[in-house]
């Protein structure tokens, strides 16, 4: 799998003029916020979801992709955000905004926490534990002890934020600028941690862990503090997703979350933020399109090309465009 | 001639270990190569094998090797004791010896096992213990069973000395003149334990870097001060 | 204290079908150091596939034989066409492919045979109450089956020259090679073995807990609890453990936590094994050199 060096930056050799920076981002921040006015109400929905998606295969980019501890458990994360806000919206009356913090702050504390046993585990142990927790999610979240607090099995319902007064926006177009906004917080920051002296440690930890001891990094508290910002940021993602959809229950976070996370990541391109963002266009989109394709069988074809792209393109589309691009810079004379 | 190398590139991923190698082993002769650490030895018996990346000629009885499987060319007669011993640790002295009599069909089989418990007494005390639990000089000694086993044409050892006791060495040297003798299977030994290796070899051929530097009769080398005083050191 | 003879009985009978699976989970881990995330899903694809001869009108055991067969084929070929072209690549990408087989076959038989529960006939009737009802005919018979097949596959590792050279290729994959061995078709006659072994916990279990696309994934997290447990390089160690889980699983699940909670016993389990002692109970510790 290609181990990609961000530390070049996408527009690597390229990167020169302020200018040329300043238009990317004005264009950047027009295509981000034009679909609000452009699409439909269904459509917009839909986008909004990809990019929550994206987020969340992002959050597990950070732990799997760039640190190389192999989580197929985030859904269990993706979930935690989302209950804490339903909870507190819901049986406590706070606003959407309020909740996200705290959604954050708590996800950020269970990653921790799992962070911990998850040191002692390689590779494949940790991806059988955390398939285990995925796994076991909807039997804890249906739980009955916890049935005042999750709703059990009917779950608990929802309402989206109105748009803050004078805005003439409808409540799904401000659903959608504010994920938005959120992801591309979550994004920005993301990308300085990677372009770090931190995110060179989490990739030099990820590629020779022996060799990274030897150097000095205390690895144990890094890894665990990669698992606490992985799993921040697939939390917030679950907690936009609450809101988003307007319900939360434990049916909605079975183990095919974290599944569908992972071949986001795969498929988007591992250890790439651009991938990520490609991810969760995939994981949204693609469904609905295997559908067209073969009614009865999407998740075959689903898992045909999760397949597909390990053997020929193990970078994913990230990977891709990284290619096609080396390609075009060669050709500059 | 039983095996022909002209020209025997080898290595590994990037890295380019032997650049061109020409050595003969006669039947029933015993040739020796030798060389520092480094050298290429392992690699040669490796690129034989076909366990690394291999580039020229090599024949067996005729028959080229390069781009064949490793059990393939096993299967046509070579017999290879590798670095480390490559014995079954976790299985027993008795596994050890059905797995070196793996691909024979033959009904000779038994009284192979009873000739070769014969030769190393000790592997037949320790029959039922797992392969793990066997000293260094015994895991040697059923290194070599396991590789009579094939009723191999030709036999390759990797540095059968290593890591012995002299005493040790010297039985397993005494073995392999036995073999030499009433085998007549052809023998290519890598050593760098010189000394042993040229009273024991008909041909020796020094591998420096990749390239052998020398080659001749045994006799001839150990004699010549100026060779074994620059390769071979003493 | 009839209750309690029960739930260990019970136990013990789920216990030797997660044994099963926990034995072809270790079998696949020994040869290739991965583990088939997908050993679920192929059994219950198996099951179905017995369900539909049934369904035919083929006779339970005609039915039972010929799934084994077939089940052993699909193993071999998912080895040989999936598994092979990736076997040097990252880890990332050896969990990647087992996830991809889990969706295609999981996807799979729920679109070849529907998601509707189906029932599944046990080949064990008793017209009287067994041992004064302490054991049902069907937890005996299924008993009975899978430590029968456990008992087979034991002694075709131990004595047959076949089952030598798997174990050989297994443990020491190069030196196999250097005695004739042909390493890649051992690998996938392991993987034809442990398909045809999670056949038959599937059709064991389905009259128990009934048929539908998603029937193993329980079972599969208990085999990996069992496995661990026992050491997941320890065949034997891990046939200990999955019947240690069930017995485990049923007395938690009568008396603790509720059978709602069933599944984070095993989660428990797993998480217990590999934070006190990672390589199980029997399993050998390892050290990496550096």
């Amino acid at each position: 799998m290609t181990r990609v060096d961000e530390s070049l930056g996408p527009s690597g050799a390229a990167g020169g003029s302020r200018a040329w920076r300043a238009t990317l981002l004005t264009l950047g921040i027009f295509a981000a916020v034009a679909p609000a006015f452009l699409l439909e109400s269904f459509q917009l929905f839909q986008l909004t979801m990809a990019v929550i998606m994206a987020l969340a295969v992002l959050g597990l980019n950070i732990v799997t992709g760039y640190n190389g501890q192999i989580s197929l458990g985030h859904g269990a994360f993706f979930a935690v955000g989302a209950y804490v806000t339903a909870i507190l919206m819901s049986h406590f009356d706070w606003s959407f905004w309020a909740t996200l913090p705290v959604a954050a702050l708590v996800c950020a504390a269970v990653g921790y926490g799992v962070g911990f046993p998850a040191l002692r585990l390689g590779g494949l142990y940790l991806a059988l534990t955390t398939f285990s927790l995925a796994v076991a999610v909807p039997q804890i979240l249906k739980h009955k002890a916890l049935e005042d607090w999750t709703g059990g099995v009917q779950g608990l319902f929802l309402v989206k934020p109105d748009p803050p007064f004078g805005l003439a926006v409808t409540p799904d177009q401000w659903m959608y600028l504010s994920v938005v906004a959120v992801a591309a917080l979550c994004f920005w920051g993301t990308w300085n941690l990677v372009h770090s002296r931190i995110g060179r440690a989490l990739m030099a930890i990820r590629d020779n862990p022996t060799a990274a001891q030897a150097m000095g990094m205390d690895i144990s508290a890094l890894k665990t503090k990669t698992f606490a910002a992985s799993a921040m940021v697939t939390g917030i993602a679950g907690a936009l997703s609450a809101v988003a959809i307007e319900f939360v229950a434990p049916d909605s976070f079975t183990f095919g979350v974290s599944i569908t996370l992972f071949v986001g990541m795969v498929v988007g391109g591992v250890a790439s933020i651009l991938g990520s963002l490609f991810g969760g266009l995939f994981v949204l989109f693609v469904p609905n399109i295997a559908e067209a394709i073969s009614k009865a069988a999407p998740g075959v074809i689903y898992g045909v090309i999760l397949i597909l792209f390990l053997f020929l393109l193990p970078g994913g589309f990230a990977g891709l465009l990284r290619q096609i691009a080396a390609r075009l810079t060669r050709r500059r004379p | 001639m039983l095996l022909e190398a002209r020209g025997l590139k080898a290595g590994y991923g990037q890295t380019q270990v032997l650049h061109g190698l020409d050595f003969d082993v006669a039947e029933g002769g015993v040739t020796a190569l030798l060389g520092a650490n480094g050298a290429g030895k392992t690699t040669t018996l490796r690129a034989i094998c076909g366990m690394c990346r291999v580039e020229g000629a090599v024949s067996f009885r005729g028959q080229a090797l390069p781009g064949r499987a490793t059990e393939d060319i096993v299967r046509l007669g070579i017999a290879h004791v590798p670095d480390g011993r490559g014995t079954f640790m976790e299985l027993s002295v008795e596994e050890n010896f059905r797995l070196g009599a793996y691909i024979r069909r033959d009904r000779e089989v038994a009284a192979d096992f009873d000739r070769l418990c014969g030769w190393f007494p000790r592997l037949k005390q320790r029959w039922k213990q797992q392969a793990g639990t066997l000293s260094g000089g015994e895991q040697q000694m059923l290194a070599i069973a396991r590789a009579l086993l094939l009723r191999p044409k030709l036999l390759l050892l990797d540095e059968p000395s290593f890591g012995l006791a002299p005493l040790i060495v010297q039985e397993i040297f005494d073995i392999m003149r036995r073999v030499r003798d009433e085998s007549g299977v052809g023998i290519l030994l890598v050593e760098q334990n010189a000394n042993l290796a040229l009273e024991l070899a008909d041909l020796a051929y020094l591998l420096e870097t990749g390239r052998i530097v020398a080659h001749g009769r045994a006799a001839e080398i150990r004699q010549d001060e100026a060779i074994r005083r620059s390769y071979l050191g003493y | 204290m009839n209750g309690l003879a029960h739930q260990i009985v019970a136990g013990i009978a789920t216990g030797g079908i997660y044994a099963a699976v926990a034995l072809a989970i270790v079998m696949i881990y020994q040869a290739t150091h991965h583990v088939n995330f997908a050993q679920g899903e192929m059994a219950t694809l198996s099951t179905f596939i017995a369900w539909s001869m049934i369904n035919a009108g083929m006779p339970y055991w005609v039915a039972f034989f010929a799934t084994v067969v077939v089940s052993f084929a699909i193993g071999v070929a998912i080895e040989r066409l999936l598994m092979r072209p990736v076997q040097n690549a990252p880890e990332l990408t050896h969990v990647g492919v087992f996830i991809g087989l889990l969706l295609i076959i999981g996807n799979a038989t729920g679109w070849i045979f529907g998601y509707t529960t189906k029932s599944f006939p046990s080949p064990f009737h008793s017209d009287k109450p067994l041992a004064g009802g302490l054991i049902s005919a069907h937890e005996l018979g299924s008993t009975a089956v899978t430590l029968a097949v456990l008992l087979l596959v034991w002694a075709f590792f131990r004595f047959t020259r076949l089952g030598l050279a798997m174990r050989a290729a297994a443990y020491n994959p190069r030196s196999a090679r250097l005695v004739g061995i042909r390493v890649g078709w051992m690998l996938a006659l392991g993987w034809g073995l442990a398909a045809a072994i999670g056949a038959v916990a599937g059709m064991m279990v389905a009259p128990i807990v009934f048929l539908d696309p998603t029937m193993m994934l329980g079972i599969l997290l208990y085999a990996f609890a069992g496995a661990l447990l026992g050491g997941i390089d320890n065949p034997m160690g891990a046939v200990i453990g999955g019947f240690v889980v069930g017995v485990l699983e049923n007395l938690a699940g009568a008396y603790v936590v509720g059978t709602e909670l069933k599944l984070t016993v095993a989660l428990a389990i797993i998480i217990g094994v590999l934070v006190v002692r990672p390589s199980g109970l029997f399993g050998r510790v390892v050290y990496s050199r550096v």
